[in-house]
């Protein structure tokens, strides 16, 4: 299975075992500890598709995003991206291949740099093209994205927030990138804007043929767009699966919680009570057996003891799931 | 093509400012910097000036015309507008002539120290880790050492010059700076236009000098401004000690070291050089302040 042939990979991106670890303490007074902020990851993702990627704030979303963009070494694992590994690829090479969208497009903008320098940026690193080309293709990026040609003498604190996150679209595909890390690309705008900036990844998809590993924590958002969706948890991936699977019939009951928690326009339905009871715990310290079992409403002795496990990577099956009761 | 883009996408706001922009209609609400920034220009055009301003030779000495005192005095002339010293100098040419060595100083001091300061800050901050531990291991030792002694020590070893003062200032006076920078780059290394530039592949020094250190420029001047003005004062007093610039050059903490014998009959020795470090100091100062005032994002120009 592994791409080692010379026929192309149907995957865009490939995860194996990719586990980040940090170590804490280590100082005078207290002992040195691990923090597993990704652990064991493995997915796969077509060419063509949108994976979502979903799960609360500290789950480790932002720690694997970090990894595939080459920003942080993994621990242990690989990542695979268009069947070559990134451990053996410089980041030059890396960011041809991935490029991300970050989530604030206050602070992804230097705000001291004009928006055509920023969006040439990755033309000038990559390409030898003379300057004028470079605007060329600037102004035709700037178009592609809903920009009028002027702004490329303004800085980014002339522009709203739609306007910077394009801006930010414009310099992640201006290099024709296979893969794009979408890191919460919409939940820093406000709701008029956002899907104005979801049609517009989404026809850009179309028009470059990019594969999106879109990361968010709004399920609303990522109902509307993923092909598959993989929810993460305390480092791990516990469910994965197409997007009909896992709306129509989550399994896991992380999963079916986080769908329960999704806010409905309907004012008399009030405020969902997911009964997660206690918080999320402390992801240095992990829970013994499924981590998940301290909020877990059908939590049994055995979730206390053994962890269960995801099995490996399926994108014809009915998706998997890391539950001892599913 | 994109069909999801609305007008009101594409539409720009006029109202907001480039950042330049934003600064120079700040500027001019600002009076103690407007001040700052008259008394300083003066001071610098003075010092530029002075082989033209200067009525006379600033070296030229004249047994016959000893201690005259300045104009305003029953006694004074407009030969010798302020006067001359003891031995028989004119003061306001000696005076013109010593804005140019304080301004020298300050600005070549400050400009060393910034360099070194601002590396070791920006280096600490954007490595973190076993680099930080080094600069601040370098940083307290530098801070333990009283400024002014090590100064006079070195100075004493080295013996006194214009060019060995302003070095030692300059290797002296870095701490501020590496400061400012560090928690200024600690605030950016993981800012999302950073992460994005080492995602493009970017080399360490252009993700350090394009994309940080524009950003950390505007504190940086501050504390730039702010070491000038340091450094003026640590001349003078190097020099009052007799540690710093040798006579017969026009130094105004030399001046004032020369006239303290005199202080309690022909005051004005003293006075006018010391009036006259006042001046540029606090001009400097006031630049200073209110070059971080105009800066300050958010602006406090309401």
């Amino acid at each position: 299975m592994k791409a080692t042939s010379v026929e192309p990979t149907p995957y865009a991106l490939e995860l194996c075992g990719l586990s980040k670890r940090f170590t804490l303490g280590g100082k005078m007074f207290s002992k040195k500890r691990a923090l597993y902020a990704v652990s064991d990851v493995s997915l796969r993702v077509p060419r063509g598709q949108v994976m979502g990627l979903v799960g609360e704030s500290g789950c480790g979303k932002s720690t694997l995003a970090k990894m595939l963009l080459g920003l942080t070494p993994p621990s242990e694992g690989d990542v695979l991206i268009q069947g070559k590994s990134i451990t053996h690829s410089d980041q030059k090479t890396l960011a041809r291949h991935v490029q991300p969208i970050f989530q604030d497009p206050y602070s992804s903008l230097n705000p001291r740099r004009r928006i055509g320098d920023i969006i040439a940026l990755p033309l000038r690193l990559h390409t030898t093209l003379s300057s004028q080309e470079r605007s060329q293709r600037v102004t035709a990026m700037l178009d592609l994205v809903g920009l009028p040609k002027r702004a490329t003498q303004q800085y980014p604190g002339q522009l709203s927030g739609g306007q910077r996150q394009r801006v930010a679209i414009a310099r992640a595909l201006i290099m024709r990138p296979d893969l794009v890390i979408c890191d919460e690309p919409t939940s820093a705008l406000d709701v008029s804007v956002q899907a104005q900036i979801l049609n517009l990844l989404l026809d850009l998809k179309e028009e470059f043929g990019l594969t999106y590993l879109f990361i968010s924590h709004d399920l609303a958002v990522v109902e509307h767009l993923v092909d598959r969706l993989a929810v993460m948890y305390l480092g791990r991936i516990v469910e994965e699966g197409s997007r009909e699977q896992i709306f129509a019939a989550p399994k896991h009951p992380y999963t079916q919680a986080l769908l329960a928690s999704a806010l409905t326009p309907d004012p008399s339905l009030d405020i969902p009570d997911l009964g997660l009871g206690s918080v999320q715990p402390d992801p240095s310290r992990p829970p013994a057996g499924c981590a998940f079992h301290p909020r877990c409403p059908q939590s049994s002795p055995e979730c206390r003891e053994r962890r269960p496990s995801l099995p490996p990577v399926d994108l014809h099956g009915t998706g998997r799931v890391a539950c001892h009761f599913a | 093509m994109p069909d999801s883009t609305t007008p009101l996408a594409t539409r720009t706001s006029p109202r907001l400012r480039s950042p330049f922009a934003s600064l120079s209609a700040r500027l001019p609400r600002h009076r103690t910097l407007l001040l700052g920034i008259t008394i300083t220009g003066l001071l610098v055009l003075i010092a530029l000036l002075a082989p033209w301003l200067a009525p006379h030779d600033p070296y030229a000495q004249s047994t016959a015309n000893r201690m005259i005192p300045p104009v305003w005095h029953a006694a004074g002339s407009w030969e010798h507008m302020l006067g001359t010293d003891r031995l028989g100098r004119d003061y306001l040419s000696r005076l013109l002539y010593g804005a140019r060595i304080s301004l020298f100083i300050g600005l070549l001091a400050a400009f060393i120290s910034g360099l070194i300061g601002t590396t070791l800050g920006v280096l600490a901050g954007y490595f973190g880790g076993r680099v930080d531990a080094v600069v601040s291991y370098i940083l307290t030792t530098r801070l333990a050492l009283p400024v002014v002694l090590v100064a006079l020590a070195l100075a004493s070893l080295t013996g006194g010059s214009l060019i060995m003062v302003t070095l030692l200032l300059g290797l002296l006076l870095w701490d501020r700076f590496t400061v400012v920078a560090r928690s200024a780059t600690v605030q950016l290394r993981d800012a999302e236009y950073v992460q994005a530039a080492q995602a493009l592949g970017a080399s360490l020094p252009y993700i350090l000098l394009r994309e940080i250190l524009p950003n950390i420029a505007p504190a940086l001047i501050v504390v730039a401004t702010l070491e000038v003005a340091n450094a003026i004062l640590l001349e003078a007093t190097l020099s009052f000690l007799g540690m710093g610039i040798q006579p017969p050059l026009p130094s105004w903490g030399l001046m004032i070291a020369e006239g303290k014998a005199y202080m309690f009959f022909q005051p004005w020795v003293i006075a006018i050089p010391g009036a006259a470090l006042f001046m540029l100091v606090l001009a400097i100062n006031l630049l200073g302040d209110g070059l971080r005032d105009i800066s300050a994002p958010g602006g406090r120009d309401e």
